[in-house]
């Protein structure tokens, strides 16, 4: 056994009184705070359930089309959404939907800056780096339960779960994106007198946007990998069909449900990453050396 | 030296640009000043030196040529005009400002105005069409769109562009995507522009008729050209004065049939050997000076050896006139043979 060198229980006991404490003093406050997040998810659940299946097959499937102008992703789309609405999951898919889009949404708002800021300084990159290997590798229930005691069951918490576990590749990939810009053309830009301001919207964003989109797909799907959990505390939607196929010891209905959850990722990321390849033809990097 | 050499009349003045790469340049400054080579400070303290001791007069209205394998300093030379690299040490005025001493605001205002540059990978913005690229500089200038697209339109006719207004640079080939690269310089209308090897990614068929092409656009628009190369023969067509950098130092500067003529080292030699005289040597700097009888056939005064060769196969003498059409000399087959056979190193 490892020799016991110091006591570690006042450690322990000093991070579970302080939870207690935040959530006794500022658990209204935090929930004050994530009220809009709470306010984006519904409405984007109550737009997806009010709209007609019918209408949501539609666009989904124009979109399908206008990322690829061909037949074969329209039809995946179609399939797909088909066997969700047979398999009586409708409705389960939207709310799973509409979590994942609000997740993908806060994501953006809050990946794209700090990948920004990571790669304009080493230090910054150096310091939030590790952080993100953090939120990825972190068994979620760890911060699961704190939230769950700050929030309460419910939407939040899942919702916060899963933006902390689905933004890191954004994150990485903005990054990424933005430093991978051809020196030439940057250099360029600046021998013309632009400011950091126009080279970051003019050059490195235009340029990196295929990378970035990269970034999107990636989180879409790992929002959608988190469903099962999200749905333990509170999410609803397909993950919870899982968990009371498991619960029940219901195979059929856990399978169909895990299947419905496949095809909403096969919809998301084969549409997402048409939009990146059309995007990157557009810009003419597929080409480039 | 020249009359013209005056400060007022000067688009470039560089002394004593010393740039050192490294994290304690000023320390492997104070080597390199003590009197160590390049090679020394680099082994002693593992800094490159870029550039030791460049002093340049860069006369306004010329094509200026510094010439230099890779590796010379002649990239990091240029882009210290318009400050993309600060130097260790030294002094650059530009059409008489000190660019050192600009604020960084001052000097967006200065890479905006006075200056502009075209770049060997032509550094073209591959999300954009061809007349947006060529705009790009003007936009950034804060001009309105119609009016700068209009300015763009007329520079791709100039560079021989017109009917790709649209097209994406990566549609193009090599030598149209440099053209986009000029266009996009010249629309800025800066008096200076700078040329860092802008010619050494073409072919030499079109890198030839590039060379052309700028000669002729610097003498009727009469910029101040500031030209990098590591093509002895690029430099002795295009330049008015050359300047010959190995190891971040200036070895020798003067005029191309100079340079020729009388090479200053043997690293000069080496280039001169190897390079085509007849290209090099204006007749006017070997011909039999004064009005002598009219002679039948007639070359202007900036003609070289090149282009009178073919005439003496018809003629004895050849004469030459300035731009009044005022014959101010002429030039035998045997003067052209000796002035080419003399100045060959190691002959004569």
């Amino acid at each position: 056994m490892f020799p016991e060198l110091i006591d570690t229980r006042p450690l322990r006991r000093a991070v579970d009184d302080g939870l207690n404490w935040v959530v006794r003093n500022w658990g209204g406050e935090f929930e004050a705070a994530a009220y809009p997040l709470l306010m984006l998810l519904k409405a984007i659940e109550n737009l997806l359930v009010a709209t007609p299946w019918w209408l949501i097959m539609a666009v989904l499937v124009s979109i399908a089309w206008l990322a690829t102008r061909g037949w074969k992703l329209p039809v995946t789309v179609l399939v797909s959404l088909l066997f969700l609405g047979v398999m009586d999951l409708w409705k389960d898919a939207m709310t799973t939907t509409a979590l994942m889009i609000a997740a993908t949404i806060t994501a953006i708002v809050i990946a794209i800056p700090v990948g920004v800021w990571m790669s304009r300084s080493l230090n910054v990159r150096k310091a939030i780096t590790p952080l993100l290997d953090l939120m990825q590798t972190l068994p979620s229930f760890v911060y699961l339960i704190p939230t769950v005691m700050i929030f309460g069951p419910g939407k939040i918490p899942a919702l916060i779960a899963t933006i902390v576990y689905a933004s890191p590749p954004l994150v990485r990939l903005t990054d990424l994106g933005l430093r991978s810009v051809d020196p030439a053309v940057m250099e360029a830009s600046r021998a013309f007198g632009t400011n950091p301001r126009q080279r970051l919207l003019g050059v490195q964003i235009p340029l990196a946007l295929p990378t970035i989109l990269a970034g999107v797909n990636q989180t879409t799907m790992m929002a959608l990998s988190m469903v099962v959990i999200a749905s333990m505390i509170g999410a609803g939607g397909l993950g919870y069909q899982v968990l009371q196929g498991i619960g029940r010891l219901e195979v059929s209905r856990g399978l169909f449900a895990g299947l419905g959850i496949v095809a909403l990722a096969i919809i998301f990321d084969r549409v997402t990453q048409s939009f990146g390849k059309q995007l990157q033809a557009r810009i003419g990097l597929a080409e480039a050396r | 030296m020249n009359a013209i050499d005056t400060r007022q009349d000067l688009a470039i003045a560089m002394r004593g640009v010393t740039k050192i790469f490294g994290d304690d340049a000023a320390g492997a400054l104070t080597l390199l000043q003590s009197g160590k080579s390049k090679a020394e400070v680099q082994a002693e303290t593992n800094h490159v030196v870029g550039l030791d001791n460049v002093s340049l007069d860069i006369a306004k209205g010329q094509i200026y040529v510094v010439m230099g394998l890779s590796g010379s300093g002649k990239s990091t030379l240029i882009r210290h005009v318009n400050r993309l690299i600060e130097p260790t040490a030294g002094e650059i005025v530009v059409n008489g400002t000190d660019v050192l001493k600009m604020s960084l605001d001052e000097l967006r205002t200065y890479r905006r105005s006075q200056i502009a540059m075209v770049f060997q990978k032509f550094g073209l913005l591959p999300h954009r069409s061809v007349i947006d690229n060529v705009a790009y500089g003007l936009e950034v200038r804060g001009m309105g769109k119609a009016e700068r697209l209009k300015e763009a339109a007329k520079w791709i006719e100039i560079v021989g562009l017109s009917g790709y207004e649209q097209s994406r640079p990566r549609q193009l080939s090599g030598g149209q995507q440099q053209r986009v690269g000029l266009a996009r310089a010249l629309a800025m209308d800066t008096d200076i522009i700078l040329m860092d090897e802008a010619f050494s990614a073409l072919d030499p068929l079109i890198r030839s008729g590039m060379q052309d092409q700028l000669i002729e656009l610097q003498k009727s628009l009469g910029k101040t050209i500031l030209f990098i190369t590591h093509d002895f023969d690029e430099a002795l067509k295009i330049g008015d004065r050359i300047a010959v950098l190995k190891d971040g130092a200036v070895q020798q500067e003067g005029k191309p049939e100079d340079i020729v003529l009388r090479p200053g080292n043997a690293h000069i030699e080496e280039f001169v050997r190897d390079v085509n005289k007849a290209r090099a040597i204006h007749v006017r700097s070997i011909m039999e000076r004064g009005a002598h009888e009219p002679c039948e056939h007639s070359v202007p005064k900036d003609a070289r050896c090149e282009d009178v060769l073919p005439l003496f196969a018809e003629h004895e003498w050849v004469g030459v006139v300035d731009e009044g059409g005022q014959q101010i000399g002429r030039v035998t087959a045997k003067q052209v043979i000796k002035a080419l056979a003399r100045y060959t190193p190691g002959v004569g």
